[in-house]
């Protein structure tokens, strides 16, 4: 059986990469695609230790938080996406370097 | 035969193999989605990396995550990303480089923020095998009676959540003429 440490580490690296993308990126749109690879990190690890906790049989919070960050997530990347629409309606870009008006 | 100065680590079973290719393609796909120029490249990459997650949650045992997973993720938030990417063109055939001006320092913490996790995470003695699970079928009823009973509050707080931002999105994006 797979140890359960691969998967942590697995989910460690997407959710690495996630952040890099959430920071780092220059399109909004880039950046919430970041934003879907952290949350699957963290689904990988709620499932994991789902897998390897104590009776996966009887206990199954994990899963079911699994399933609930996935529903939140599809309604927030709907949000996330008529947002960034949005802003490109009203200033025709999405570049998060130009999107600085709040800036003080 | 001679003997060798150090014992060859065990030879890995079918259910690592798999596990190591399926992690392969999550972390090639993960790395296209930071690295890409082309904001196309980065979407498709990001369905390599739903996919790969996918793959996980089954070796896993875990098949109705996985199978949601497939249906949520890779049919429906890859199909909207890649519809909002074509809305806002404009960005994306720029030779500009794709990250921002603070990528330097996002970069830094990234590096940190996983060599940190991946550090702790070997000096842990996780446990190598899960209890067996002999019947699939017994945990995806015990989800569904879950849904219904422990969690039925929260379950139906989770649909008037996706009415409302559904309805929000729509809202947002329409165009006010």
């Amino acid at each position: 059986m797979v140890p359960l440490s691969w998967f942590l580490i697995l989910g460690a690296f997407m959710f690495s990469s996630g952040l890099f993308a959430a920071l780092g990126r220059r399109n909004a749109i880039a950046v919430l695609m970041g934003i879907e690879l952290m949350l699957n990190a963290a689904n990988i690890n709620l499932v994991a230790f789902w897998r390897y906790g104590v009776t996966p049989m009887q206990n199954l919070d994990g899963q079911i938080f699994a399933l609930f960050v996935i529903a939140v997530a599809a309604a927030e990347v709907a949000v996330g996406l008529a947002l960034i629409i949005s802003v490109y309606r009203n200033r025709r870009t999405v570049n998060l370097d130009d999107l600085d008006i709040l800036k003080g | 035969m001679p003997e060798l100065p150090f014992p060859l680590p065990p030879l890995p079973t079918v259910a690592q193999v798999v596990f190591i290719l399926i992690a392969v393609l999550a972390v090639i796909g993960s790395l296209m989605v930071v690295l890409a120029r082309n904001l196309f490249h980065s979407a498709l990459g990001l369905v390599a990396a739903f996919f790969g997650a996918a793959g996980v949650y089954i070796v896993a045992e875990a098949e109705f995550i996985g199978v949601s997973q497939v249906l949520v993720y890779v049919g429906a938030i890859s199909t909207l990303i890649t519809f909002a990417i074509m809305l806002t063109r404009g960005m994306m055939f720029g030779a500009t480089s794709p990250r921002n001006r603070q990528s330097g320092t996002a970069a830094i913490i990234t590096v940190l923020a996983f060599v940190v996790l991946a550090a702790v995470l070997q000096a842990i003695p996780w446990p190598q095998v899960g209890e067996p699970i002999t019947d699939g079928q017994v945990i995806i009823a015990g989800l569904g009676y879950a849904f219904v009973n422990q969690y039925v509050v929260p379950f139906l707080l989770l649909a008037m959540l996706l009415l409302v931002a559904l309805a929000g999105a729509i809202m947002l994006a329409r165009d006010r003429k």
